[in-house]
């Protein structure tokens, strides 16, 4: 199936409410609005236990608005830095001839599976003023004291290195995605390679940038472990001191609304994006389109390959090395290490049933949106980001408080733990998948209705082979979150479950460091197994 | 694919339905009318055991007693704020029999949720390590301490108390974690011990001094060892496992404030029954166990903490209690954590 670029270009968007959408996607993808909406739910109650009065303590206590524009320059640079980097990598990655393409591909992925903490911690015992880096390198050269990475400049760059991959894979989807019709025709009518990045190729990644970076900024103001170490205090530090300090629900509860109100704000932005798009969109995917050759780089590989070595020597290596060392120095002390191939088992069982269930589940919502826009399907995609954008910790308490008590017999099985993972890391499967529907021309799909198929067979043999870039990115993205996710997989998983996740916290958090690396490192190389098989497929979609 | 899809989605449906199976746990025996004796000679070797202590710290010690009691104990971990609201939110639902924390502010929490414990247990160890009604009980002590930098400083450069440290020499030099439990319950001692206007102006001295906010402990003592701070107010015990893993050039050491006061005050971990629990018994026994010299000897020797029971030997590395010059305080004394709150609110330390 081919398409030109003038058939692209003369097609029309559907209209709003032109056809109504069938009846079993509108059921499906209500059913998981309203499964989603349930930390809401649960945050309502709890909010609504408090009195007005204690509710206004509660909000105009302290230093909230203070709080709420230090997460909000938080949320601005990390969104902005990891869109470029992503942008970046995607684009070296997938459009040019970048020496170790194919390495580069699955490691650029692996720092999302790291838990920020960990990078924290990692990157503290290196760059901190008296940290590793300043004792072997800064002293004998006479450098007093390295800048001190805590406060705002640290919190960017660790939540930066852990959340670029977010827009990476759905920024590559959409390059997958889109062929290279309009590229190579600008590339022939004589426009350099940078011009035709910026006019051709840059507008087009525009709704991919816009749903990676809007993961990013949910990302960021639900982080607790990274800001935490690195000493800046965002919104969710504030509910978790609620927790920590007070065990008062109430209060986390109003203040994780306002955190909901914050989320919705940073949706509006999205939206405004998106629709933007919308207007002027060109959906351009093929299907055996012809493999152009990729772009030589020519002198610029140097600092293409310069960029990729510099991020993944902070945000991957440095972590790691510091790890062996933990590790070495722990076996040559004579601690005790414990098997871990079961966690590591349980782990990588809940993370693939979690990214499986994901796909399915965003399917509805994803079609629901972008081919039936309208006031309904907005809310429904929107609610479903709600749990990624809260703490962990409330959302994986407001399922303790649904499971407990209203499926006691699910309450604490693997079960309850992966729909924990789905309400948590949903949007993570419909941002990529969103960008590669929108890239669908719904003219094909239309096609095949003339032709006498049924919708649902029509979606099975020409929508989803073309959505199997943003299907393989949503799941890695899902499965690398589930792998590191620490509060719900502690509430929630079966009695005596551990995970990687857990027993790296278990030991790192009462200083157990050779322990915890052992677990750590492994989390890392189990993770790499999956990628290369869910990225190695999108690379081979065009082949 | 699709074809693909549709078989993963029966597998997933297939360890769904192991994932029941394998739970006959409390939710299945949903005999309210049955006794509590009862219920436990239905499940003899059961305990479900939840814990704000690290795995790392009591997994062995759990094991232990399962290995002693034949029962079989399921544990779910995290940490002690975590777990409270945990059983607060399960409610009357909670599969909790036990709930092992680490500190008495994560017990007072759930205070409500516990049951009272039988008189012959809470006197195994002194009533100041009680709580003030019996619902729970102190396993392990642990000292408040002033960790420093060895590189900077020496024992003799330190105050006597805390009060020294608000005179404005040490700018700059201090950490702390005041969001922990056992920060706070120290402050909570300070109250108690110095009043609350005294308190007040500890507070505001140390915050005039710029002090490092660290998260826990555990970076704190990191921190005082890298030399990022000259002092830190932690627990004593985080100091021997980063010994234990970096070796004696760790550059930090514990100091014992000469003068005692609240910076010298001994804490607890401890652990209560819940009252709606299946294993009343069982949860009893765990308890028992705990305080035995078997289980006291552990937390002395592996987790570096003091044992509350008498004839137990504290491990080399740490002072003995009777050396140091820490006030009588009693942990039923530490129940206003509320007040306390209010004052580390007041003082802008806590949002």
């Amino acid at each position: 199936m081919d398409t030109t670029a003038a058939d692209i270009l003369t097609r029309d968007v559907p209209r709003r409410g032109r056809r109504r959408p069938p009846l079993l996607l509108t059921l499906s993808a209500s059913l998981v609005g309203a499964a989603l909406l349930l930390p809401v739910l649960y945050l309502l109650i709890r909010t609504l236990d408090a009195g007005v009065d204690s509710l206004a303590d509660i909000l105009l206590r302290g230093r909230i608005a203070a709080i709420i524009i230090r997460t909000f320059v938080l949320v601005a640079i990390v969104s902005t830095a990891s869109g470029a980097l992503a942008l970046a990598l995607g684009w070296l990655i997938e459009r040019t001839d970048l020496p170790g393409r194919r390495v580069w591909s699955v490691l650029t992925v692996l720092p999302l599976v790291i838990p920020s903490y960990i990078v924290a911690f990692l990157l503290i015992s290196v760059f901190s003023p008296r940290g590793l880096l300043q004792r072997i390198a800064a002293e004998p050269l006479g450098i007093q004291e390295i800048p001190s990475l805590y406060g705002l400049p640290g919190a960017a760059i660790v939540l930066t290195l852990v959340s670029y991959p977010y827009p990476l894979l759905t920024v590559r989807a959409a390059l997958r995605g889109s062929g290279r019709a309009l590229e190579d025709a600008s590339r022939t009518l004589g426009k350099g390679a940078w011009s035709t990045f910026f006019r051709v190729t840059l507008p087009q990644m525009r709704p991919a940038l816009a749903s990676g970076s809007l993961l990013v900024a949910l990302y960021t103001i639900s982080d607790f472990g990274g800001v935490s170490l690195l000493r800046y205090e965002t919104f969710t530090w504030a509910i978790y001191v609620q927790y920590t300090s007070y065990v008062d629900r109430t209060a986390a509860a109003a203040l994780a609304l306002v955190l909901v109100g914050l989320a919705i704000f940073l949706f509006s932005i999205e939206t405004t994006v998106q629709r933007r798009q919308q207007r002027d969109e060109i959906h351009r995917a093929e299907l055996g389109g012809v493999e152009s050759a990729p772009m030589p780089l020519g002198r610029w590989k140097y600092p293409a390959v310069a960029l990729c070595s510099l991020t993944m020597l902070i945000a991957l290596v440095i972590p790691m090395a510091v790890l062996l060392y933990w590790l070495v120095r722990g076996i040559g002390a004579g601690e005790e290490l414990s098997a871990v191939w079961g966690p590591a088992a349980n782990s990588a069982l809940v993370s693939a049933l979690a990214a499986l269930t994901a796909t399915i589940v965003a399917l509805p919502v994803v079609v629901l949106a972008v081919r039936y826009p309208g006031r309904f399907s907005t809310v429904i995609d929107r609610s479903s980001h709600i749990g990624f954008a809260l703490p962990g910790l409330v959302t994986a308490l407001a399922l303790v408080f649904f499971g407990a008590r209203l499926v006691p017999i699910l309450y604490q099985t693997h079960v309850m733990l992966v729909f924990a993972y789905i309400v948590l890391f949903l949007p993570l499967a419909i941002g990529p998948l969103r960008v590669s529907l929108l890239q669908v021309n719904p003219g094909m799909e239309e096609a095949g209705r003339t032709l006498g198929r049924r919708s649902l067979e029509v979606f099975r043999t020409i929508t989803a082979p073309l959505l199997r870039p943003g299907i393989l990115a949503g799941s890695a993205l899902v499965f690398l979150s589930a792998m590191k996710e620490l509060p719900a997989t502690l509430l929630l998983s079966p009695l005596n479950f551990s995970s990687l996740a857990t027993d790296v916290w278990a030991a790192s958090s009462e200083a157990f460091f050779a322990r915890a690396a052992l677990p750590a490192l492994l989390l890392v190389c189990v993770s790499a197994i999956p990628m290369i098989f869910l990225i190695g497929r999108m690379r081979h979609t065009q082949t | 694919m699709f074809r693909l899809l549709i078989g993963l989605i029966g597998v997933l449906i297939l360890i769904a339905a192991a994932g029941c199976q394998g739970r006959p746990a409390p939710t299945d025996t949903p005999d309210p009318a049955a006794a509590p004796g009862v219920a436990s000679a239905r499940e003899p070797s059961s305990l479900v055991i939840y814990s704000g202590r690290s795995e790392s710290l009591v997994g062995p010690v759990i094991e232990q007693f399962s290995q002693a009691t034949g029962i079989e104990t399921r544990v779910k971990y995290g940490s002690t704020s975590e777990i409270a609201a945990t059983i607060l939110e399960e409610g009357a639902n909670s599969p909790a029999d036990i709930f092992f924390a680490q500190d008495p502010g994560g017990l007072a929490a759930v205070e409500s949720m516990l049951g009272r414990l039988p008189a012959d247990v809470l006197n195994r160890v002194p009533a100041h390590f009680q709580s003030p009604d019996g619902r729970w009980v102190g396993l392990s002590g642990r000292a408040r301490v002033v960790v420093y930098n060895t590189d900077r400083l020496s024992p003799a450069d330190l105050p006597d108390d805390l009060r020294g440290f608000t005179d404005p020499k040490w700018r700059g030099r201090i950490g702390w974690p005041p969001t922990n439990a056992s920060f706070q319950a120290m402050v909570t001692a300070m109250r108690v011990l110095w009043g609350e206007d005294e308190t007040r102006e500890w507070l505001e001295g140390i915050q005039a001094n710029a002090p490092t906010v660290y998260p826990k402990n555990t970076p704190t003592v990191a921190a005082a060892g890298a030399g990022e701070i000259d002092v830190g107010f932690v627990n004593h015990y985080y100091l021997y496992r980063f010994l234990q893993e970096e070796g004696e050039t760790f550059a930090a050491r514990n100091a014992h404030l000469s003068g005692g006061g609240p910076g010298a005050v001994i804490l607890v971990a401890g652990a209560g029954v819940l009252d709606g629990a299946q294993n009343t018994e069982n949860a009893t026994r765990f308890i028992e166990f705990m305080l035995s010299p078997v289980a006291q000897q552990y937390f002395a020797s592996q987790t570096y903490e003091y044992p509350l029971v008498e004839g137990v030997q504290v491990n080399r590395l740490l002072t003995p209690l009777d050396e140091i010059n820490s006030p009588q305080i009693d942990m039923a004394d530490l129940g206003d954590l509320e007040g306390t709150l209010d004052l580390l609110r007041d003082t802008g330390i806590l949002p």
